[in-house]
């Protein structure tokens, strides 16, 4: 039983960093019908930007709560910009385009930026500096759930409520909403449409640096290959939980997390990959629309 | 159909009679290929042995070249892919290289290998570990300044359960060449032995989000021991993961791991940690100068595989001087024969083309540092 | 041309870019030996090249806007594309045609070995994008696992050569039959799915491949991969390498011929039409009667055979294969190279092909920016030139009147 429980904590720790990243995805996609395949770079680039201003700041000698602040925000905002930027960029001259260009287009941004990220910085894995302190509370528990999990769990939770505030009661998550629904109908009553994706791509992308940061300081390493994997698997939560659909990105990004954890834990973990992209194509076999999404019936 | 086949030949034999040609021309200058990655993403395992022997040759050079003739380096990038390593070899084969220190990556050698054995070129590299590559008898023109995975798995194996005397032992590996064949020659020596039990055998993602699923899995296997096959980033982040969750199984490792990195990034979980890696070779004489040439040119340490790379350059450039020729069988007899002085002592290579006298030893780390211990 | 206004806007542009790409470009920590570097330079770089960038797009989009309104007003008339213009004149293309023949006939006697086996590779990427751009390019499938139907071909002539001997031209329609095969298993559970569902899963599945082949040892022989691969033979004769690589050369010729009549007839059938028609419009397509499930399969069962049957070439011509070969990167410039020349134009797709593939081989200095190049290549294009280098020249069928 310990063996079960001490899995399905390593499972929910996975399964929360999917959702940090899968909302962005479901997100984007909600809104502008768009894979959004350089998401996972925006997550790397999160990740490194933390890794860059924790060490200039612990190298100028800042205390650590101040360190782990202004990383938060230095890596959400360097995300957000980059973000920001690939979607006008890339995306938005191809709003009229047929569907296969702005997912082009999106790979093609995919393997820019990690490229981008390999020139400017280094092939190598850099160390993660420990942001993530161990609590002595967390000392006899540590052989199941280790202080970073907490952490990491904590935080998924808090920012998943926030995101549903804003998205319930807020104007601005009005008018996504509306936007999501019917975009020239959500134009004719008065949105900015542009703004709005926007919005998206800005919250989209915060939250995947949140993501990036958290594991970065859970694993201890990073590189600029990371966001490939993480953005896959992601993906796949979000299309599992329904794409467009934010609680449904969530379950989806646990179900994932789950699965692989307990694959690997009572099977093999060769094969780790496989049972998830198996687990996609399963779910998209037998309910297209995933497991939270409404499947839409075209119309002409 | 006849025509065709007359025709054939008959252009073949003219394109023979040219490279001959083309080779009694080139008689005043030795031009050695390097060859393996020096761009991408794992530049950083082929350029030290690029620098390495630049500075050998410029050494024979200014002291007038071999036997009259001067040395010539052409330097090739595979990025450690197979395919691309076929081209380069078609490059440097048809550019009329006399010997090869490379390639670097174990898949990208292999790949090459019958291209210069079909030329009759020697190749010597400082860094590709593949067991089947010396002992398949396929390539009988290959040579390596490096042991063999299947040496590095025994010195480990033995080490764990004579020294250490384990008994169950969990395996991982990153489903990497390098990786993989090691943690394979460790399981199967481990059953040969009978000593111990293998408990677990499993591969990683490299790049996965998170290895807890399997550190717990080591946990619940009951092993002693963990042998783990691959390089330091994996290395770092189980090893962490295992101590955090406050599990004290052994852990040993490869030459991958045996790398400051890995101590300076895992920090105080790096204590304790087994690697095997060459013997500490610091105090030989030839290392401390090549080392302080390196330092001296580019104002830092040298990389990975750089003293295997001088002792290549130094092995194959010593050949050449005593065979007085270019010719393959020449070369060989000197490798077979001769001793030659390396940073690893002395060396010569035995009849599959490995390196009689560069083993491998048991490093731990003890206060932040890898201490030879055996 | 270029306004005050849109200096000044240009200037904002590039501080906005400093903004971005300060944390990345301008400073390199090294957290092991906590040093810091800061590099200034890049930052003056950035600046200038984000704002000639800005200029130019915008002088770019301002010359467009003046043609279109010139041709509305009637000034001047539209430009039909050069190569279009090339390939309706008989009196040009036909020399060209012939001039481009006998240079690739006598290409391997003209220059070296290593440049011949370039350009086999070369030709073997003109197949593969040949091959991907029936699915990508003709019926609009997003296939991003192209290079798991290619790992397929390559296999099976390892695995059939070591096991059973198999030679190159027994191996080479087992090696297609075999991809078609996997490609219409794939294909019948997810050809259903729309198309970024499509491009995903088909992600997964060339993953999946690549992860099995890593894995079952006793299958594959894992990542250490199989060596000793022979080169096709001819008639028992045995080849030196130059000769080889010679012989190779001829054989992909041939492939390169074959492929793109059996492309081009196919294009113009009835299932060609159908494809096209899919791609269009797949709600218009149903309604007039085409089996939509069966017609994508047909179009992902093709392509898969291609690869398969380079895939056959590709471990022929290496002597060697392990899973390392087969990554997305490989499918990713697959798609480079149909996107590069235009979906659905075989002739774009050559061109990309030798482009994409020679250009980088001859310009080693830049090899680190290859596929940062690449990646800017499809967001280009996409944006400035979405019919690609050579647009696809779509038939036209007139009927007689009565």
């Amino acid at each position: 039983m310990d063996y079960f429980i001490e899995l399905f904590f390593s499972g929910l720790t996975r399964g929360s960093i999917y959702a940090l990243i899968a909302l962005g995805y479901t997100m984007v996609y909600g809104i502008i019908g768009l894979i959004n395949f350089a998401h996972g770079e925006i997550y790397m680039i999160g990740a490194f930007t933390a890794l860059i201003v924790s060490t200039v700041l612990s190298i100028f000698g800042f205390p650590l709560p101040a360190i782990i602040i202004l990383t938060l925000l230095a890596s959400a905002i360097w995300a957000a910009a980059y973000g920001y930027t690939v979607e006008k960029i890339a995306y938005q001259p191809l709003r009229n385009a047929p569907r296969l260009s702005p997912l082009i287009s999106a790979i093609g941004m995919s393997m820019f930026l990690q490229n981008y990220v390999l020139l400017a910085q280094t092939p190598d894995f850099l160390p993660f500096p420990a942001l993530i302190p161990d609590f002595d509370f967390m000392e006899p528990y540590a052989a199941t759930i280790g202080s970073s999990d907490l952490v990491i769990l904590v935080t998924t939770a808090v920012v998943m409520l926030l995101l549903t505030w804003l998205i319930k009661f807020t104007r601005t998550g009005k008018a996504m909403r509306a936007t999501a629904q019917d975009r020239k109908m959500a134009m004719l009553v008065g949105i900015n449409v542009d703004n709005v994706i926007s919005i998206t791509f800005i919250i989209g992308s915060a939250l995947a640096a949140i993501g990036g940061l958290l594991i970065a300081a859970h694993i201890g390493q990073i590189n600029f290959y990371i966001g490939f994997i993480a953005g896959i698997k992601a993906f796949t939560a979000a299309v599992l939980g329904g794409i467009g659909s934010i609680p449904g990105a969530v379950l989806g990004s646990f179900i994932l997390g789950l699965t692989e954890a307990f694959a690997t834990g009572y099977v093999s973990s060769d094969y780790e990959d496989v049972f998830a992209f198996s687990l996609l194509v399963l779910i998209l076999i037998f309910r297209p629309a995933g497991l939270l999404g409404k499947a839409t019936i075209e119309k002409v | 159909m006849k025509m065709h086949h007359k025709l054939l030949t008959m252009i073949a034999a003219a394109a023979l009679t040219a490279g001959m040609a083309a080779g009694a021309m080139a008689a005043d200058t030795i031009k050695i290929g390097v060859a393996g990655a020096h761009s991408g993403d794992l530049a950083s395992y082929g350029l030290p042995t690029v620098k390495a022997a630049e500075l050998v040759v410029k050494d024979i050079n200014a002291k007038g070249g071999i036997n009259g003739a001067k040395l010539e380096l052409l330097v090739e990038d595979d990025v450690c892919k197979p395919e691309v390593a076929t081209n380069t070899a078609t490059k440097l084969v048809s550019q009329g290289v006399n010997v090869v220190i490379g390639h670097i990556c174990s898949g990208a050698t292999k790949a090459a290998l019958p291209i210069y054995r079909d030329a009759g070129i020697i190749v010597m590299s400082p860094s590709a570990t593949d067991s089947s590559l010396t002992q398949s008898g396929d390539y009988p023109n290959f040579y390596r300044t490096i042991a063999p995975n299947d040496a590095q798995a025994r010195t480990e194996v033995d080490f764990a359960l004579n020294t250490l005397k384990v008994k169950t032992i969990a395996i991982i590996h990153d489903k990497g060449d390098y990786g993989k064949g090691f943690a394979e020659d460790a399981k199967k020596f481990i059953e040969q032995s009978g000593k111990a039990k293998v408990v677990l055998f499993e591969g990683i993602t490299p790049g996965a989000v998170d290895y807890s699923a399997v550190v717990q899995k080591i946990k619940r296997s009951g092993a002693e021991a963990v042998i783990f096959g691959g390089y330091h980033p994996e290395a770092s982040k189980i090893v962490t993961q295992m101590r955090k969750k406050r599990m004290t199984t052994i852990f040993l490792s490869d030459d991958g791991v045996k790398d400051d990195t890995f101590i300076k990034v895992a920090g105080k979980y790096a204590e304790g940690v087994y690697a095997t890696g060459p013997a500490d070779v610091s105090s030989n004489p030839l290392t401390k100068e090549y080392h302080d040439k390196y330092q001296q040119a580019y104002g830092s340490e040298p990389g990975a595989f750089f003293d295997n790379a001088i002792a290549a350059s130094l092995a194959l450039t010593n050949a050449l001087a005593k065979a007085g020729s270019t010719d393959e069988a020449a070369i060989a007899n000197v490798l077979h024969t001769e001793d030659v002085a390396t940073p690893f002592g002395s060396i010569r290579f035995d009849s599959k083309g490995d390196a009689i006298g560069i083993g491998f030893v048991v490093y731990q780390v003890k206060d932040g540092q890898y201490v030879q211990i055996q | 041309m270029i306004s005050l206004k849109d200096i000044q806007k240009g200037l904002l542009v590039s501080l906005w870019f400093v903004f971005l790409t300060f944390p990345l470009l301008v400073i390199k920590v090294n957290p092991i030996e906590r040093v810091i570097t800061w590099r200034w330079f890049n930052m003056l770089w950035i600046a200038l090249g984000s704002f000639s960038c800005y200029l130019a797009v915008k002088a770019y989009k301002a010359r467009q806007l003046s043609r279109q309104k010139r041709i509305k007003q009637g000034v001047i008339k539209e430009r039909t594309a050069w190569s279009g213009r090339i390939l309706k004149e008989p009196g040009i293309y036909i020399p060209f045609l012939i001039a481009v023949g006998l240079f690739a006939l006598v290409f391997p006697w003209i220059f070296s070995t290593y440049q011949t086996n370039i350009m086999v590779t070369a030709l073997m990427y003109i197949v593969l994008g040949l091959g991907l751009n029936i699915v990508v390019g003709v019926a609009g499938l997003l296939d991003l696992g192209y290079v798991a139907f290619y790992a397929v071909g390559a296999y099976s002539y390892a695995l059939l050569n070591l096991h059973f001997g198999l030679g190159f031209w027994t191996v080479l329609p087992i090696g297609g039959l075999l991809a078609a095969s996997f490609g219409i298993l794939l294909g019948f559970p997810v050809l259903r799915l729309r198309g970024d569902y499509l491009a995903i899963v088909t992600l997964g599945f060339g993953e999946i491949i690549r992860l099995i082949l890593e894995n079952w040892n006793d299958f594959s022989q894992g990542p250490s991969g199989i060596a000793n691969i022979p080169r096709p033979g001819l008639f028992g004769m045995h080849l030196s390498l130059d000769q080889s690589i010679t012989y190779l050369y001829y054989l992909v010729i041939g492939m390169v011929l074959f492929t793109i009549f059996v492309v081009n007839r196919l294009q113009n059938s009835r299932i060609g039409r159908a494809w096209f028609a899919l791609r269009e419009d797949e709600i218009a397509c149903q309604a007039m009667g085409i089996d939509k499930t069966r017609t994508k399969l047909t179009a992902f069962a093709l392509g898969a055979t291609w690869a398969g049957m380079v895939g056959v070439f590709f471990a022929a011509k290496t002597t060697f294969v392990n899973p390392a070969s087969f990554t997305f990167l490989e499918s990713a410039i697959i798609l480079c190279i149909v996107v590069l020349g235009g979906m659905g134009s075989i002739i774009g797709v050559i061109l990309a092909a030798l482009i994409l593939i020679l250009l980088p081989e001859y310009l080693r200095a830049f090899s680190d920016y290859r596929m940062l190049a690449f990646g800017a290549v499809l967001v280009t294009m996409m944006i400035f030139r979405p019919q690609g280098l050579i647009a696809n020249v779509r038939r036209i069928y007139t009927i007689p009147e009565e």
